[in-house]
Order: structure tokens, then sequence, then C-alpha cells
């Protein structure tokens, strides 16, 4: 694969890993020293720069799968900071987050790809920038991630088949990934595609597949740029595991978890709206915007309720959905005077 | 075959058709007491899942009892047939009670809507429905009082199967591979008594001309 040198990085920005923590640690510092000037007389011992806010849910258990990344993104993943994206309720368990997944590439029940993804190769990795956008081309993941610092979100995941996790991502807006591309004012839309490579992704070998593979996500740029829009690499503190889409994937938690696509090679800038994959296999059951919206039925589920995992048997831990799973506040003028039942 | 093997057939039969639901209540038992098992983060989704799976996979075992027997003259096998039958019937009554409870929670206004708006309900449901006059008729009684009515009526288990394909194919979201494989297993043993039947039925009518 050809790489084309990305003419976005001059060298002189390509930052010293050295150089780079102590930034961190000064901008930081800077935000505590105005945190504490805004809240005069919280404890001064805060301020120590090098400690954390607090710090980020972290795996430790001795699951190896993460040392298929390479040692620079672990590192990376490990020195995230919490953001103010913390959802107040308590997290579905790292097991069970990394055993139940929808990932087709690698078969449909939920825990084949905790079975089939456990080689998958994630490095080296590129991801191609193409489309209406000043800087496009191919970019090794390196180069992708580095300008950005990873944050700890914390963010509730629905998904279409009524039931939902809570989930501490690490990552970075993907806004500040979009605009360093310089998207032109032809950019109306962006679409996002997975990697296909049947020789690693059974699921892709199938004949009886009823998606058309390479997976396809699309989002309208002004969705994209919304702020809760989020980069994905890590997840408890870790470097994504395969199965849940390493190394990097889109979070879109005001929407249908098939809409955050998984192990991204490709970012194309469009002026016209794409079609995303579940839409192109069922235009009927899948739409575009596919927002978390319990008032719109889903022909095979209802969606009014979701069953809120880890359930035990006799207790289904089942909850009110909540309009765009309740992320209303962010998105909710994103579709102001759209008719959601016919845009689903 | 020898005899010996045939008298141990019906019991070996018997305890290899329940081991699917040994299993799922050892797994149940693990569950409960939040020991390690194999029933994921969503245990009762798996076990709706597995009651499902082997009402479908018992009701075309059921199927190919017949068929099996003529190609391979093996006459015991038919001994088997209507445990076979009943095994089908109660994994799939499993299936929904399962659903029932542990999925609705016993909403049962909540299961007349999803019964209503989903396809895929309904042609399950529709399945059971069918399932239970095969079962309640399938004892030596009702087949003697009914006679010949006994026959048409079971012939109900074609259309029925033929539904619980429907509903496999109409629930699968992205991947046709299983449904497609139960499909072709279904075809050939429907295929097969077709042949049977057009092959039979020449000679019957030139019998009845006779008569
Ligand atoms: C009569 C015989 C029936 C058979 C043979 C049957 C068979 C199946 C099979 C093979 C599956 C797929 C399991 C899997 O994903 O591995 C399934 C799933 C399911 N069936 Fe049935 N079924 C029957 C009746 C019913 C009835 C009466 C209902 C409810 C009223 C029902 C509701 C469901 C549901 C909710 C699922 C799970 C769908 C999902 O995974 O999202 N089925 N069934």
């Amino acid at each position: 694969m050809l790489i084309k040198k990305p003419d976005a990085f001059k060298p002189s920005e390509i930052t010293p890993e050295a150089v780079y923590l102590q930034r961190r640690t000064f901008i930081q510092g800077a935000g505590l020293g105005l945190g504490a000037m805004l809240l005069p007389g919280m404890g001064m011992a805060a301020l120590d720069a090098n400690q954390p806010i607090k710090d980020i849910a972290r795996y430790t258990g001795d699951w190896q799968g993460s040392t298929l990344a390479p040692d620079w993104l672990r590192q990376k993943v490990s020195q995230a900071r919490p953001s103010r994206h913390l959802a107040q309720e308590p997290s579905t368990p790292w097991d069970i987050v990394t055993t139940y997944n929808n990932f087709y590439e690698f078969g449909t029940d939920k825990g084949d790809p905790a079975e089939h993804a456990s080689d998958f190769k994630t490095d080296p990795w590129q991801v191609e920038i193409a489309g209406q956008a000043e800087i496009t081309g191919s970019f090794n993941l390196e180069d992708i991630l580095k300008p950005h610092d990873l944050e700890e979100r914390i963010y509730r995941l629905r998904c279409v088949e009524a039931w939902s996790m809570v989930v501490p991502w690490v990552g970075f807006p993907l806004a500040d990934l979009l605009k360093r591309f310089k998207p032109t004012s032809k950019a109306k839309y962006v679409r996002f595609e997975t990697l296909f490579d049947p020789k690693q992704m059974p699921g892709q070998r199938s004949r009886f597949a009823a998606l058309d593979y390479p997976y396809r996500e699309g989002l309208r740029i002004d969705e994209a740029m919304n702020e809760l829009a989020f980069v994905g690499v890590g997840l408890y503190g870790n470097a994504m595991p395969p199965q849940n889409g390493a190394p990097l994937r889109l979070v879109l938690p005001w929407k249908y978890g098939f809409k955050s696509i998984k192990s991204i090679v490709k970012i194309e800038f469009l002026e016209y709206r794409p079609v995303s994959s579940w839409e192109r296999s069922n235009p009927k059951e899948y739409g575009f915007y596919a927002n978390v919206n319990p008032q719109v039925s889903h022909p095979r589920w209802s969606q009014a309720s979701e069953r809120r995992l880890p359930t035990s048997l006799f207790s289904p831990n089942r909850r009110p959905t909540l309009m765009f799973n309740g992320y209303g506040d962010e998105v909710a003028h994103l579709y102001a005077g759209m008719n959601l039942r016919n845009d689903y | 075959m020898t005899t010996r093997f045939s008298s141990t057939l019906k019991p070996l039969v018997f305890c290899l058709s329940l081991l699917p639901l040994v299993y799922l209540l050892w797994q149940v038992y693990l569950v409960v007491n939040g020991q390690e098992n194999g029933m994921g983060a969503d245990p009762a989704k798996t076990i709706v899942q597995f009651n499902g799976d082997w009402a479908l996979r018992c009701m075309l075992l059921t199927l190919a009892v017949t068929p099996l027997r003529q190609l391979l003259g093996w006459v015991e096998l038919a001994r088997v047939r209507r445990m076979l039958g009943l095994f089908a019937f109660t994994y799939a009554l499993a299936h929904f009670t399962t659903y029932l409870a542990l999925i609705l929670e016993f909403e049962f206004n909540e299961l007349g809507t999803e019964i209503v708006k989903r396809p895929y309900i309904w042609v399950g449901f529709t399945a059971l429905c069918g399932l239970v006059p095969l079962a309640l008729t399938s004892n030596h009684l009702m087949m003697r009082l009914m006679k010949r009515r006994w026959r048409l009526l079971h012939q109900l288990v074609y259309p029925v199967a033929a539904l619980q394909l429907t509903h496999l194919f109409w629930l699968t979201r992205s991947d046709y591979t299983e449904p497609f494989i139960y499909s072709v297993v279904f075809l050939l043993l429907m295929g097969y008594r077709v042949f049977k039947w057009r092959q039979r039925r020449p000679k019957m009518g030139r019998a009845e001309v006779a008569s």
C-alpha cells in the first residue's frame, strides 16, 4: 500500500514525547489553576498538577489482548484524563463490554467477536482521508492520533436491539480530528468505512450476509462536529480491544450503537448524503439518522425500554429509554424542525 | 440392526434429546449461584435462543425419521418419531415460556402488542399454536379414535415447520447461513416425500380404476 506523505504535518509539528508530556502537565496545571480561581475555598492540594483530577476507570485484570496494540498507543491511552462527560451511572463491567459485541465482521453471535478477533492485526494501521477537504491522503495511525490529548468519557450505549451499557471510553472529540483536514464548504456529510479484510474477518466471507461489506456509516457534518461525537481508541484505560473496534472507532452516544462504526480505515467528506450499510440492507428498518428515540418503534424491537447489561435472570434491569439516549441537551438542536418519525 | 440395539434405541434417543435441557438447567444453576457460566451478559436472551434452536432442530429430526427409516430400511426408527415430536414441542413451549417470563416479565399486554406488530413473532406464535393439537393427539388412544383424520391432522406438521423456518428468516438480521442450512435440510426432507408421493400416485390411480 502506498502511503502518501502527509503534507498536513510538518516535521516541526511532530512533538517529541518528553516535550509533549511536559506540555500536557502545563495545560492541565493551568486548567486546575483556573478551576481553583473560580472556586475559591477548594483545597489547595488539588493543585498538584501531576495528580489526575480523578483517576479514570481502569481494567486491571490479566487480559493480554491489548498487547496487540503498539506500545506507543498503550502508553498514550494510559495517560488519558477524565473529562466532563462522565455518566453518573455504574459502568458495565469490563468482562461484559468486551464479550458482548455486535461486530458482524467477526460473527453474528455476541460472543463471536471476542473469540474471532483475538488476533486481529491493528498495527500498522492506516486511515485514508478523502473527499471535500484541503488535506487528503493516507495517514499512519500514529500521525492521526499524535496531536490529540486523550480523555475519558463515560457514555451510555444504546443498541437498537433494546439493550444498553455504560462504557468508559478513552479517545478525543471527532471534531478535533476532522478539522485538521480542513473540510471545504462542500463537505456537507462525512462517511466512515470499516476495514475490508475477509482473511481476518470471517463474517465478510459469508455468502449469506445481508450487509454489503465494507461496512459504512455516515453523519451530517454538524452531527460529526457536535461535541459529543467521539473517536474511541481505548476502553477502561486500555487500548481498544479488537472486538470493540480497535484501533479506532466512533462513539456517538445519542444514536443507536450501529452508527458507532468500528475499526475505521477511511473517512470521506461528501457533498451528498451517503447511504449507511444497515440502511442499504433494510431501509424500512434502519434510517440514516438512527437517533435513539423511544417513540419510534423498530419493526423488530419496541424501543420504549431497554435492558441495561448486565441483566440477571429474574430481574432484567429494564428501564425506560430516553430521547436521544438522554443527551437531548447537547444534540436536540441538530434536529430542530425535523420530523423524527420520518427521519428515523 | 440387531434387536438388542433396537430395544435400547428409545431410551437412548430420549436421553440424547434431554441433554440440551439438562445442560440448560445446569447453566441456569450456575447463573443463579453467581458462578462462572456460558450464558453471557444477557442470560435471559441466551436461554430463549437456546430453546428456539433446539425446538427447530428437534422438529427437523422428527421430519427426518420417516425418510431415514425408508432409506435405511430401519423399521424400529419409527418408534422414536413421536418422542422426537414431543421434544420439539417441549422445546418450543420452553422457548415461548422463557420469552414470556424472562424477557416480557409476564406483561401480557406487551405480548399482545408484540404478536400483532412483529411478523416474526406472530409467525412463531402461529407455529406454536399449530403444534398444540399435534401434541395433544399424539397418544395411541387418539390415533385409534381419529383413524384417517389423525393422519390428515398430523400433516399439519409440514406447514408448521415451514412457519418455524419463516420465523427464523424473519428474525435474522444479517447472516442467513444458519436459516439457509436448516432450510436445505427441510427442503430435502420434503423433496423426498414429494418424490415418494408422485411415485405412488400413478399406481394408486390404476388400483382405483381396477376396483
Ligand atoms: C414453534 C416453534 C418455534 C420455533 C421452532 C422457534 C425457533 C426459533 C429460533 C431457531 C430462534 C433463533 C435463536 C437464535 O438466535 O439462536 C428463535 C428466536 C426467537 N423466537 Fe422463536 N421459535 C418458535 C416460536 C416462537 C414463539 C411462539 C415466540 C414468541 C411469541 C418466539 C419468539 C422468539 C424470539 C423473541 C426470539 C429471539 C429473537 C432475538 O434473538 O432477538 N418464537 N426462535
